[in-house]
């Protein structure tokens, strides 16, 4: 072999400075979309009912929905590292439960608030355990997450306890006022901070990072020496945590605790985090992305309330259609890229 | 510091997997400012011991030690923090991330607990600077470069690390010349300031210019260390295959081109006319007659494998036209051109998609029912004929049909992808870089199969950036420069200088 053998300089095909921003761009392609879909949908409540272009209506969506807000950003990391979590609906639940039984009995709020959060992170920590070291399938493994949360629910009552505690029914009522009349609740400002420290996790910090790398290819996440078998444990007791905070959230919302309360929450946290625009394969996603996509689902409820006619199933249907559409809408710009 | 301890010590390491020994035995020593080859032929155990020592495998029995101190890494990320820094065999990246998150993954640099991405950007710039590849965006995502240019920032990423022990495991595989050198200059740099480094590489030429020093294994066992200067290429070729001169001499002998050939006035089995694509290729006029191998020339990012994928389908050509058996034809999707009997071996393994937890034989089987249709299932007796046929014909290492493909060696899958077309007895097979990172011996049998199956009346696109490989086993050549073909040469006696001199010259 001679050293000709292999052949001389390289007309390196250079991707053109605009070619490789619009790839770039495109990574924010679904999100922006989403975006877009809000937009126009405001647009068309606020041309047919008057009254729509309020903004209070606008921060209703928060106020209404923040535990599904807290939800997503759980549900986010574990989605963007390739996992699924089915068990918060269920975690939230039980959390509620908790809280109303042990108010109920005269415990004081801020030891109920810590155990809860303690028994939903802890779930999460021991189905990432599981799922880490017994290799089994995160789908299996939070499946009988959410079923055993159910469980306990019933164990703990099959009645509805109504919540009286002070400080629950004081953050029931309480409104932050806002510049004129608008106002939201506390549990909004609870919200959007974990949001935006989920951002700063998730970009500016090394953990962050892992999460896309896991989900872009784990082996070579392993490989590259990142601490692949931590973060994916943790990803799993960070959504625990969040489907207890949001537990709380949903108790400042309901004052009660049922143990059928929040059935099926977790579907809508996904198809929240999915129309947001992350793909259910992991890698790639924000965060931002899933807030947007539980506003959309917000709107779509307050579409069918404002019509007063149509039967609130329309809202599942609807939403059953956005998720078609986002889930194509993914594949058609995954071809593109790829 | 002191030169007689070595940097990496191993001793007697043993490796099983199931049904194989990959190591057995090995000895192994890296000093402080050496490069030292890690020689031995496809499935001999390089990539396992070099997982051994990063803490990929835990060994089954054996002592290594880093630095003087005893050490059994884990997980990668620990020999990393110790100071050992590894490309493996696979590029082995994030894609859906920039390359300056993978060239920086787990080590960003950090003010206040938050990562500084102005000081990632201009880190990543040095880093690529010092590779002489400026021209790569370091905010551009992964998945949007060649597997070449992958590679390249893979190996950007190790020597950003600040390491004691730099592994490098076949890094050159799909680099050309020029990057080649590149990648020694910055070899050489780092081995003057102390770093020991291990090498690995198919190409001789390569292993002979870098190192101070080779380690051969050969089936999982340890032939010997060597200094370079000591061991010719013949017997060190001897050492990793186990035969003596004679058997060698075989080796070396271009394989005879006996075959039918374009007999005038017969009709070629597919011909473009003036075939491109915008923003791909322009130009193509090719001819390949039944029973005739014409190789692609040319340089890396030239249009080699551009003009490949029009042939497949992959993409799809807008200006121009295919005569296949002469008759006008548009292909239009690579199902289109697996229906014209046209395969594509492709150079990119892990896209042509392997399936790596299905055995050798489910992937053979499952490309030759495709082929023949889900109708007719073929008989398990005859499945194992033809399964143990192309394991002998391609010598695939464990000859064992029921090895998982994710478990062979990197030269073994590749064998295995080559089966997979082989077995669907195309009429016309396109194949890109066949041959690489496969060892000598597996080389020389891919060429001579390429041989046989044109004798047998078969139709071969050859794509090689060994200008060598490709006129050992064509019979013309196609020059393609600037992403357009500007030369076809009769291969009688052509020499690697006359088509360079085409290549650089662009003149006929
Ligand atoms: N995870 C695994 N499970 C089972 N067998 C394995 C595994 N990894 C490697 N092997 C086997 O160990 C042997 C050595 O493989 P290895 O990858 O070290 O070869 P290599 O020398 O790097 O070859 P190449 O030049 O083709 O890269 C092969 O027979 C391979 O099939
Ligand atoms: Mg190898």
């Amino acid at each position: 072999m001679s050293p000709l053998s292999t052949l001389t300089p390289r007309t390196l095909k250079k991707p053109s400075p605009a070619r490789s921003r619009l790839r770039g761009g495109a990574r924010y392609a679904p999100t922006l979309a989403t975006v877009g879909l809000f937009l126009a949908m405001f647009a068309v409540g606020a041309g047919m009912y008057p009254s729509f272009l309020s903004g209070q209506v606008f921060l209703n969506l928060f106020i209404d929905n923040t535990f599904l807000i807290v939800l997503a950003v759980g549900m986010t990391f574990v989605i963007l590292t390739g996992g699924i979590d089915l068990s918060v609906g269920a975690v939230v639940a039980l959390s509620m439960m908790v809280s109303a039984t042990l108010l109920q009995q005269g415990w004081n709020a801020g030891a109920v608030i810590v155990l809860v959060l303690l028994i939903g992170g802890g779930l999460g920590l021991l189905m990432g355990l599981i799922i880490q070291y017994f290799d089994i399938q995160p789908f299996i493994v939070t499946l009988a997450g959410m079923f055993l949360a159910r469980g306990l629910c019933y164990v703990i009552s099959l009645d509805s306890i109504p919540v009286t505690e002070g400080f629950f029914t004081g953050m029931a009522q309480a409104q932050i006022p806002l510049s004129g009349d608008l106002f939201v609740s506390p549990g909004v400002l609870l919200a959007l901070g974990i949001v935006a420290i989920a951002f700063f996790v998730l970009h500016h910090t090394r953990f962050g990072r892992t999460v896309y790398a896991i989900g872009g290819n784990e082996h070579s996440a392993m490989l590259m020496g990142l601490p692949v078998k931590s973060t994916k444990i943790l990803v799993y007791a960070l959504s625990g945590l969040c489907s207890a905070v949001a537990g709380i959230l949903f108790s400042f919302y309901s004052l009660s605790g049922y143990s059928l309360a929040a059935q099926g929450m977790e579907l809508d946290a996904i198809a929240a985090v999915v129309i947001g625009g992350t793909l259910l394969t992991g890698g790639t996603g924000y965060v931002l992305g899933s807030v947007v996509g539980v506003l959309v689902l917000g709107i779509v409820q307050t579409f069918i309330a404002y019509d007063g006619t149509l039967s609130s199933w329309w809202t599942k249907i609807v939403i059953g259609g956005l998720l078609l559409v986002f889930i194509l809408l993914q594949r058609l710009f995954a071809r593109k890229a790829g | 510091m002191n030169e007689i301890v070595p940097v990496v010590e191993m001793t007697d390491i043993a490796i099983g997997f199931p049904g194989v020994k990959a190591l057995d035995g090995v000895d192994f020593r890296l000093f402080q400012g050496e490069v030292h080859s890690l020689m031995g032929e496809n499935g001999a155990g390089k990539s396992t011991l070099i997982k051994a020592l990063t803490g990929v495998y835990t060994i089954d029995s054996g002592a290594i030690t880093v630095l003087g101190e005893p050490q059994r890494f884990s997980t990668p990320g620990e020999s990393q923090a110790a100071g050992i820094s590894t490309v493996y065999q696979e590029v082995n990246l994030c894609p859906n991330l920039t390359v300056e998150e993978n060239v920086l993954l787990g080590r960003e640099p950090r003010r206040r607990g938050s990562i500084d991405w102005k000081d990632v950007r201009s880190r990543t710039r040095e880093v690529l600077a010092e590779l002489q590849l400026d021209h790569i965006d370091p905010g551009s995502l992964l998945s949007t470069h060649s597997i070449a240019v992958q590679q390249l920032i893979a190996i950007a990423r190790s020597v950003e690390i600040n390491a004691k022990v730099l592994i490098l495991d076949e890094p050159t595989s799909s680099l050309d010349a020029d990057e080649v050198n590149q990648l020694f200059r910055v070899i050489r740099d780092l081995r003057d300031r102390g770093v020991a480094i291990l090498f690995v590489s198919h190409f001789l030429e390569q292993v002979y210019e870098i190192s101070d020093r080779m380690t051969v294994l050969r089936n999982g066992k340890l032939v010997g260390e060597y200094l370079t200067r000591d061991l010719s290429r013949m017997s060190l070729i001897s050492k990793m295959i186990g035969k003596d001169m004679e058997a060698l001499a075989e080796l070396d002998q271009a394989p005879a081109r006996t075959r039918a050939g374009s007999g005038a006035g017969a009709t070629p089995f597919i011909e473009a006319q003036g075939l491109g694509r915008k923003g791909s290729v322009s130009n193509v006029d090719l001819a390949i007659y039944p029973g005739e191998v014409v190789g692609l020339a040319g340089l890396l990012g030239a249009g080699r494998t551009e003009i490949a994928r029009l042939f497949f389908g992959a993409d799809k050509a807008d200006e121009g036209s295919i005569k296949v058996k002469g008759a006008s034809q548009k292909i239009r999707s690579p199902r289109a051109a697996i229906d014209k009997r046209i395969g594509f071996c492709s150079e990119d393994r892990k896209e042509e998609g392997l399936i790596g937890d299905l055995t050798v034989r489910d992937n053979l089987v499952l490309a030759m029912q495709a082929s023949k249709g889900w109708a007719r299932r073929i008989p398990r007796r005859v499945q194992d004929e033809l399964v143990a046929e192309y394991i002998e014909a391609l010598d695939i290492r464990p000859a064992n049909p029921d090895a998982l493909i994710r478990n062979l060696s990197g030269g073994n899958q590749q064998k295995v992808l080559l089966a997979r077309w082989l077995v669907t007895h195309p009429e016309l097979l396109i194949l890109d870089e066949p041959t690489r990172g496969i060892d000598i011996g597996a080389k020389t049998q891919i060429q001579k199969l390429v041989n046989k199956l044109a004798a047998d009346g078969m139709s071969i696109l050859f794509i090689s950036s060994e200008l060598e490989e490709v006129l050992r086993v064509s019979d013309r050549v196609a020059v393609i420069k600037d992403r357009a073909m500007v030369a076809e040469i009769n291969n009688d006696g052509v020499s690697v200088e006359d088509v360079m001199t085409v290549i650089a010259g662009g003149a006929q």
